[in-house]
């Protein structure tokens, strides 16, 4: 027969102080934990929201970044012109030519200056990317005007409506904001591509193309097709593996994070065990009075087990509370492939909760196991006996 | 103070079981902040060497990522201060399989006499020195590299660029031992420049500058900006240490991410500690009656609970640096590969210090509250408490 959990539940709730503090300690371990999947979880939410699994994204060949890329405008007619791109209503392919630099804003965190991708582009590419407007309207083409993405226009206080911003030959002033949804657009500033590649001095240097395929069959068919051709030294990929590759740029701080979660949790199952022989040591007349009762060895392992489980996912929930403020913060991390920021929240998804509560129950178990162990093997004689 | 230290250890063997719980919590926790404060040192508070100290980078104001024109190298060597100067670009490129992170390491395109100028500190012979100046294809690489590579003198080295649309097959001229460039091949950038488009030829990532005196690593970086302030490509002069530290903070706000770390890891241990302490004075409270009427005064109880905390965190914390020692032996090896700075990352002395300074202060701290308990309980309710 087994011993009922309120038993367990009541002994956490008579020792509160030690139950509070040991699970605190867990709800710390949980929290550190749960701080660096969100963190990753938001980076490649990110990355994800801006690959199109329709889109092609054709870069030079052997450049794997649109930073270090070169396509130039008769590539482009040539590209422009493949079978298998979707057609706009007007009958125009949808194919964007790129061009992609960077340019550099400060703000209170980065007085040094951070930078940030400048893409120059077309209304076809902003069409593609299916970007809404939040404030103002969208770029003219000749005019020096820009649009920021909104975390930009949220981070630096220079890059706000109305405002100029001093890049290549002179001022730009910024018409809009845009929202990208989760995408890196919002951490990006996108203005006329013939406007900003004749103010970078690269009218006929640009970065790359993106492309637009009529449905999932023709991707695959329409980059063989381009590498293939000897007019053209491109390497065509789709703009989700291009964007999955750059969720790397999280990788040293996942990595630290992860580290520090699992070295933490050993601490805090040294700290659960202890809590738990001292439970045991305290209750051995109360665990021969139960043997008395007729509950068997096997009911009591059990029961102190799952005392442990108890305490360990109490500081499980406690730590989902700590890290559930995190989705409130948007930070940014830069990466080596674009050498720009990207702006990202926090995500504590239920998933990700649910991953602490299991760690919390898993180290609780740890904890448990030994101190239960010893309960169950207590002689009743002895146990009844001791004070 | 230390008068019950005798007594106070005695006690703490006591529970035997109990003591070595918490010293390994506490060690695993210690171990944990060593090692993060040794990451901590190891980023922001470098030690600047001699040859260092006299290095400055120059690179383009907005990033990394955008170039300079190679006639700024003659210009920059005008300057008053400068006693010399070498392009320092970047090659990325694929060395064997890139897959595999033991084939990642820096390569560098300079200029062979003036590189060995401005490396005062590097150790290489002179027959070596002499190969790289002569030879348009020779190449120098790191002992380390050499080593972990098994790559020999007059070894072949291929690299495939992608940055670079050109493939680099280098013979290794030199092998050299240099604390401020491990894991990095330098090769002659006039091999470079002869297979690149004149367009591309020209363009400069970075500049390393050697100072003749440190008084003058100001005044250069001064008088270098303000030369190609208004130019279409502004710079930015600083010092080595510096440039290194834009890295870091580069990847995200890493300062930030170390200390809330460091936060939850000691408010943890205050939590273990005090929880066990209090567990621990709990247990005797009966002892403290028959030492208060065999005469120990209030003070004497308390000191004689506070020694014992601090026995159990002092050697807790000596176990954690210990541990600290070995770990940063492993994180060293990964995380140097990608960050020089944490290449030669160690427990130093301070380090070590302030571990065990903190350990103690957690263990007075956390003991503090049980032991001002257990010093005024009064007499008779302690004889006639039944735990």
């Amino acid at each position: 027969m087994a011993i009922p959990v309120s038993y367990n539940i009541r002994n956490l709730v008579v020792r509160k102080t030690t139950t509070v503090m040991t699970a605190l300690g867990i709800a710390m371990t949980v929290a550190v934990l749960l701080a660096v999947l969100a963190l990753s979880a938001g980076l490649r939410t990110a990355f994800e929201a801006s690959g199109n699994p329709l889109h092609v994204l054709v870069l030079r060949k052997g450049g794997n970044a649109e930073l270090s890329s070169v396509v130039s405008r008769q590539s482009f007619q040539i590209i422009k012109a493949y079978p298998g791109i979707a057609k706009a209503p007007d009958g125009q392919p949808l194919a964007s030519l790129e061009m992609v630099t960077l340019v550099s804003l400060t703000s209170a965190e980065k007085p040094n200056g951070m930078t940030v991708t400048l893409r120059g582009t077309s209304m076809t590419g902003i069409g593609m990317r299916k970007l809404k407007l939040l404030a103002g309207r969208w770029f003219s083409a000749g005019q020096r005007e820009i649009v920021v993405g909104k975390s930009v226009a949220s981070r630096y206080p220079a890059a706000q409506l109305g405002k100029q911003l001093k890049f290549g030959k002179g001022y730009w002033t910024i018409v809009g904001v845009m929202d990208g949804g989760q995408s890196t657009a919002n951490s990006e500033i996108f203005g006329d591509i013939n406007q900003i590649s004749s103010d970078f001095n690269r009218p006929d240097a640009l970065s790359s193309a993106l492309l637009e395929a009529t449905d999932e069959v023709a991707v695959p068919a329409l980059i063989s097709a381009m590498k293939d051709d000897r007019q053209l030294t491109v390497d065509p990929l789709t703009e989700r593996s291009y964007y999955e590759s750059q969720t790397s740029a999280g990788a040293p701080i996942e990595f630290l994070g992860i580290f520090v979660a699992i070295i933490m949790a050993v601490g805090s199952a040294f700290a659960a065990m202890n809590t738990m022989y001292a439970a045991v040591s305290r209750r051995a007349g109360e665990i021969g009075t139960l043997r008395v009762l007729g509950f068997s060895k096997g009911s009591i392992l059990v029961s102190f087990f799952l005392e442990s489980v108890l305490l360990a996912l109490l500081g499980g929930v406690l730590g989902c509370l700590i890290a559930l403020p995190l989705n409130l913060i948007t930070t940014g991390i830069g990466n080596f492939i674009t050498f720009s920021e990207v702006a990202f929240n926090f995500r504590v998804t239920p998933a990700i909760m649910l991953a602490g509560l299991l760690f919390s129950a898993v180290l609780g178990a740890a904890g448990g196991l030994f101190p239960a162990r010893q309960a169950a093997k207590k002689e009743i004689l002895t146990a009844l006996r001791e004070v | 103070m230390f008068r019950y230290l005798p007594l106070a250890m005695k006690n703490s063997i006591r529970n035997r079981r109990r003591s070595l719980l918490t010293i390994g919590s506490m060690a695993v926790s210690l171990c944990l902040l060593g090692v993060l404060f040794a990451m901590y040192a190891g980023l922001f508070m470098h030690d600047v060497t001699p040859g260092s100290a006299l290095r400055m980078v120059v690179r383009h104001k907005v990033s990394l990522a955008q170039t300079m024109p190679y006639a700024y190298e003659a210009r920059i060597r005008q300057v008053p201060g400068v006693r010399e100067i070498s392009s320092w670009n970047w090659f990325q490129g694929v060395y064997k399989d890139q897959r595999d992170p033991k084939n990642f390491f820096a390569r560098f395109a300079v200029e062979p006499r003036a590189f060995l100028t401005i490396r005062t500190q590097m150790d290489m012979p002179q027959d070596q020195r002499k190969a790289f100046v002569n030879e348009r294809t020779a190449c120098v690489i790191s002992k380390d590299l050499a080593e972990r590579l098994g790559i020999k003198l007059g070894d072949k080295i291929t690299i495939i660029g992608d940055i670079y649309p050109v493939t680099l097959e280098l013979n290794v001229r030199g092998i050299f031992d240099d604390p401020d460039a491990l894991n990095t091949l330098f090769f002659n950038r006039e091999y470079l420049r002869d297979m690149l488009s004149p367009g591309r030829r020209d363009q400069e990532g970075t500049f390393a500058v050697l100072v003749a005196s440190p008084n003058d690593v100001t005044p250069v970086s001064n008088a270098v900006d303000a030369m190609f302030d208004n130019s279409p490509q502004p710079t930015k002069t600083e010092s080595e240490q510096q440039f290194a530290l834009t890295f870091v903070s580069f990847v995200g706000n890493i300062k930030m991410f170390l200390f809330s770390i460091c936060a939850a890891v000691t408010f943890t241990i205050l939590l273990v500690s005090g929880n066990t302490m209090a567990m621990s004075v709990r247990e005797r409270i009966k002892e403290v009656g028959v030492l208060k009427t065999l005469g120990y005064t209030s003070e004497g109880i308390l000191s004689i609970v506070l020694e014992e905390a601090a026995v159990i965190s002092l050697i807790g914390g000596v176990v954690g640096v210990g541990l600290a020692e070995l770990l940063t032996l492993s994180v060293r090896k990964t995380f140097g590969l990608y960050q020089p700075q944490l290449a030669d990352m160690s427990i130093s002395l301070s380090v070590g210090l302030i571990c065990l300074a903190l350990a103690l202060v957690i263990g007075l701290v956390s003991s503090f509250v049980p032991a001002w308990n257990a010093a005024r309980t009064n007499i008779l309710d302690s004889l006639r408490y039944t735990g």
